[in-house]
């Protein structure tokens, strides 16, 4: 760039989001954040999202990110267009997905005097944010910018938010040269004596288990994970976010662990003498009971995150950095390993203690359903859930098979997640189809963005499975609670299927379809925007189920 | 420090100097119901950079606290001082001077 180009700070912001590779924006105007959509709709490279809810831009950014692993962007106004925002921002801090959430904010003279739509973003966003920055002159966006790029995509990855007063965006610029666009740094170095003393801990093993989270989805390692799990003969077991990073179908694959896991996962890592934890950090739904947790292992710990490591359970190994890179270079150091009498006790294991799946062959049960909408999808499909028992019932009976396309909110647990963030994914990926599993409880926390789905036509299929209750907080009232069950059932229930059309998208309802079957590949071949109806006995429970407080051995219903 | 109260040691921080790094700072203690029972802070050089002291408990808690630090965007270094030249000590008499307590108005 020769000549010094002369622009505000939101001129400035569009082209550095343009010269990031953002192509699609979710956001909302107000009055704080005009100046930026001014120059936002100048923009021929990148397209404006306009949902519904600001929450709705959040998730959106989600989704597009944890389709493609790169860091998405959204845009708010100050005051309660943040505030809505922050939900969405709190769930990608605890899942770690880069996003850049850009907010409008009152002029720099305005702040803290409780102004019009004043609120402290940078504040409220603090504890929910990997890094925040409250931007204090046009040429400092400069800077700012691309390094909010940088943060959200290195090491474990996260939101950033950038709050831009108002006057600031319309602060004049001399712009001379553009710097580069924000990247992910280098990964860290590895210590070469951790790796050969963990080989060789491997190696000794009688009962090891490998233990996948998230982490091994964010760093692309799925196809190395399953290399070294073969190398060393480890039976594997994955996280509710680390779903699809090993095919279910796969030998060494003993499904998800946890409090709703399958029965075999949890007794093998009951017996196992040592855990390969790689990418995940001891959550307490993955855990259970923590001190009677893989009571005889021995720990392998590996993380990008340096603070996981020895946080809820020491590690004997700790091994910090990427994924990907350690699991490469371990398996160069690890033999061929067979392990017969290990994996002959995991078959056995895998008979005794199966993941039950009743009605599977039933499209009208929950199970049913979830498999029949597998049955019409290839293994590229993305498929996204809400929060509550559908999305437990989707993560257990989906048959998983590739990274990146199973979106769930894992650590936040947010109702009103699937919706928009499977549009964003559809966005993302716009010749692809996205379902989302969604429950009438979730699914009325962000209903409103079933007409930006009609707006954009997106080739998304929601299936709802409507039991008319918190199935969930049901299920546990029922079963924790003396069966008292208070505030879990809807006295009054919208008709979902009037209530879709009356948004302009296409509707079915299973439960008055001749062939429920039929009708399913028909609604999801079909392209554009569908929901799809089926009503759940509301008395039907995710199973098994680890008590809260308990050891994971301690399954009901396994 | 009197004699009852449990082992304490003091964080020094280098950080850069600008309006919201005391909130990421304190805030990494707070969220965890993690007192900090002194706080010095003064800008160094020419003031883009400033240092804190921490005054906090000695708690098994403490190497987590800074690791999560150690993670934070506007601190360039962290380190454990063993001790603190008494300066506490000396802020301390200084701090419980009975002439400094006046009461709040009630609101």
């Amino acid at each position: 760039m020769s000549a010094t180009e002369i622009l505000t700070g939101a001129e400035v912001v569009v082209r550095l989001l343009e010269r990031q590779g953002i192509r699609v924006i979710a956001g909302i105007p107000g009055s704080a954040n005009l100046p930026l959509y001014d120059a936002l709709g100048h923009s021929t490279q990148i397209r404006h999202v306009l949902p519904r809810h600001e929450q709705g831009a959040g998730f959106i950014a989600q989704g597009m990110a944890r389709a493609s692993g790169q860091p998405a962007v959204c845009f708010a106004t100050s005051g309660p267009g943040t505030t809505n925002l922050l939900t969405a921002i709190a769930d990608a801090k605890l899942d770690s997905i880069p996003v850049v959430a850009i907010t409008g904010q009152v002029s720099r003279s305005l702040i803290g005097t409780d102004a019009f739509q004043e609120v402290d973003t940078y504040g409220m966003s603090l504890p929910i944010t990997k890094h925040n920055f409250l931007v204090n002159s046009a040429a400092d966006l400069l800077k700012i910018l691309p390094e909010a790029f940088r943060i959200a995509v290195s090491g474990r990855p996260g939101p950033v938010l950038v709050d831009i007063p108002r006057d600031v965006q319309l602060e004049k610029v001399d712009v001379a040269t553009w710097p580069e666009p924000g990247k992910a740094d280098a990964l860290p170095a590895v210590d070469d004596a951790l790796l050969q003393t963990a080989a060789r801990m491997i190696a000794e093993a009688r009962r090891p288990v490998l233990y996948l989270g998230g982490g091994v989805i964010h760093s692309g390692a799925a196809e190395t994970a399953r290399a070294f799990a073969e190398q060393g003969g480890l039976p594997t077991v994955t996280t509710l976010m680390a779903l699809g990073a090993l095919p279910v179908e796969h030998p060494l694959s003993l499904g998800m662990l946890g409090m709703h896991g399958a029965p075999c996962a949890n007794m093998a890592m009951d017996e196992s003498d040592l855990l390969i934890v790689v990418g995940a950090r001891f959550d307490d739904r993955a855990t259970g009971k923590l001190a009677e947790f893989c009571p005889q292992a021995r720990i392998i710990h590996i993380d990008i995150d340096p603070a996981e490591l020895n946080k809820l359970r020491a590690s004997h190994i700790a091994i910090s950095g990427d994924v990907e890179t350690v699991l490469r270079r371990l398996q160069a150091q690890l033999k061929p390993q067979d392990r017969p009498d290990w994996l002959s006790h995991i078959r056995q294991l895998k008979t005794d203690w199966p993941l039950r799946l009743p009605g599977a062959d039933d499209p009208r049960t929950h199970y049913g359903l979830v498999r029949a909408v597998a049955a019409c999808l290839d293994d590229n499909a993305i498929l996204a859930t809400d929060v509550g028992q559908h999305q437990m019932w989707a993560a257990q009976a989906y048959p998983h098979h590739k990274p990146r396309r199973w979106l769930t909110s894992g650590g936040l647990g947010t109702m009103g997640f699937g919706l928009p963030t499977a549009l964003g994914a559809a966005l993302a990926e716009p010749d692809n189809t996205v379902v989302c599993f969604s429950g009438d409880g979730s699914l009325l926390m962000n209903i409103q963005e079933l007409v930006t789905a009609a707006q954009e036509n997106v080739n998304l299929k929601i299936v709802l499975m409507n039991n008319a209750a918190l199935g969930l907080v049901h299920q546990q009232q029922t079963m924790f609670y003396g069966a008292r069950r208070f505030a879990s059932l809807f006295t009054h229930v919208p008709d979902f299927v009037a209530l879709a059309r009356a948004c302009g998208i296409r509707a079915i309802d299973l439960d008055t379809a001749d062939d429920p079957r039929a009708a399913l590949a028909e609604a999801i071949k079909q392209r554009g925007p569908c929901l799809i109806h089926c009503s759940i006995d509301v008395q039907q429970l995710v199973c098994p189920i680890v008590p809260p407080g308990a050891a994971n051995r301690e399954m009901i219903g396994a | 420090m009197n004699s009852v109260s449990p082992k304490r040691t003091v964080l020094e921080l280098t950080v850069n100097n600008h309006p919201g790094v005391m909130s990421h700072v304190v805030g990494l203690f707070s969220r965890r119901a993690f007192n900090v029972e002194g706080i010095l802070c003064l800008p160094v050089g020419n003031g883009d950079i400033s240092r804190i002291w921490l005054l906090v408990d000695e708690d098994g808690r403490l190497p987590q606290m800074i690791r999560q630090i150690e993670k934070l965007y506007d601190v360039k270094s962290i380190l454990r001082r063993q001790e603190n030249d008494g300066l506490f000590d000396r802020l301390e008499e200084l701090f419980t001077s009975p002439n400094d307590v006046s009461q709040k108005e009630p609101q």
